[in-house]
């Protein structure tokens, strides 16, 4: 069962994890909404030292406005990013 | 003179080359005849231990790049003729392509439909993530990390280099495919496409339209 859902809003958590992790240094510690929740897939962290035996994890798809991602990026408040995060790295954000 | 290692079982400059968070992905020629030069080695090596048959990589490269653009676009002018079919390749792209007869390799296929308010772009910051099953091999720009770093980063600016200009009053939607999605742009319909052929509308789509770095004339 997903422990997050679609329009509930996230926390990135910065877990300080290098090597392929999958979750991209620039969303770290935002703040963003559940688009998706996109099924259960092996940890690419177990995936990437070739452990294809690990736990799976969910995946969801989460929304960013850029203007919280990107200082600079102010002229246009409406862009948005989406990319995926494993549950794992995700906690509940508030406000 | 200084002395050749002989018991280096590597003789080649790539050994040095690469850190341990470097990406394969190589950027220039030179990099890939490096890389060209070492499958060739690895080949042969893996042909005289009876591990691989000869010719049987090429085969493999070959079953890679069958799948073309032509399958995205029939996915694309279908949905722009039958919106029963339009929902469902928006709600789950992989079904909708095995209505097709389209065998979607990826765990999953997102489709992300163009709208007069949302301009959608795709980019995979991490490496090369893209749905090769039916789109092929992406273009050497998507690899590169300028795109990749740039996407994300100023994606209007990106646009406008590729000859986009994206109204202001246009949500500009970058989509990071950095996991285990794969993206597929459902590009805005031509102004009619009553009584138009699909194998016709298929014609109209592009490659760059699929990643949302390029729209129809409308």
């Amino acid at each position: 069962m997903p422990l997050f859902h679609a329009g509930e809003r996230i926390r990135v958590l910065d877990l300080g994890k290098a090597g392929h992790v999958r979750i991209p240094a620039y969303v770290r510690g935002h703040v963003g909404t559940v688009v998706q929740f996109c099924g259960v897939f092996l940890n690419p962290e177990d995936l990437a030292i070739g452990n294809a035996g690990g736990c799976v994890v969910g995946c969801y798809r989460v929304e960013f406005l850029q203007t919280d991602l990107w200082t600079d990026y102010s002229e246009y408040p409406d862009d948005t990013l989406v990319t995926e995060i494993y549950e794992h790295w995700m906690e509940p954000a508030h406000g | 003179m200084a002395e050749r290692d002989t018991t280096d079982p590597c003789p080649l400059p790539l050994r040095t080359a690469y850190t341990a968070q470097e990406a394969l992905v190589v950027e220039d020629d030179a990099g890939n005849a490096e890389a060209a030069r070492i499958t060739t080695i690895l080949e042969g090596i893996l042909v005289t231990k009876g591990l691989l048959a000869k010719g049987e990589a090429d085969q493999e490269i070959e079953k890679i790049e069958t799948p073309g653009l032509h399958l995205g676009a029939r996915l694309v002018a279908r949905a722009w003729v039958d919106p029963d079919f339009k929902n469902r390749l928006l709600a789950d792209g992989k079904l909708a392509a095995a209505e097709l007869g389209m065998k979607v390799g990826e765990a999953q296929l997102v489709v992300v439909e163009n709208t007069p308010d949302v301009h959608n772009l795709i980019v995979c910051t991490l490496c090369s993530c893209y749905p090769r099953s039916i789109l092929g091999q992406p273009p050497s720009w998507y690899i590169s990390k300028t795109y990749r770093s740039r996407a994300v980063r100023e994606p209007r600016t990106v646009l406008h280099e590729f000859g986009l200009d994206i109204p202001e009053a246009v949500r500009v939607r970058v989509h990071d495919s950095n996991a285990d999605m794969r993206y597929l742009v459902l590009p805005m319909p031509p102004a009619e496409t009553v009584g138009r052929h699909e194998i016709d509308l298929a014609g109209l789509v592009s490659r760059d339209m699929l990643i949302g770095t390029a729209v129809l004339q409308r």
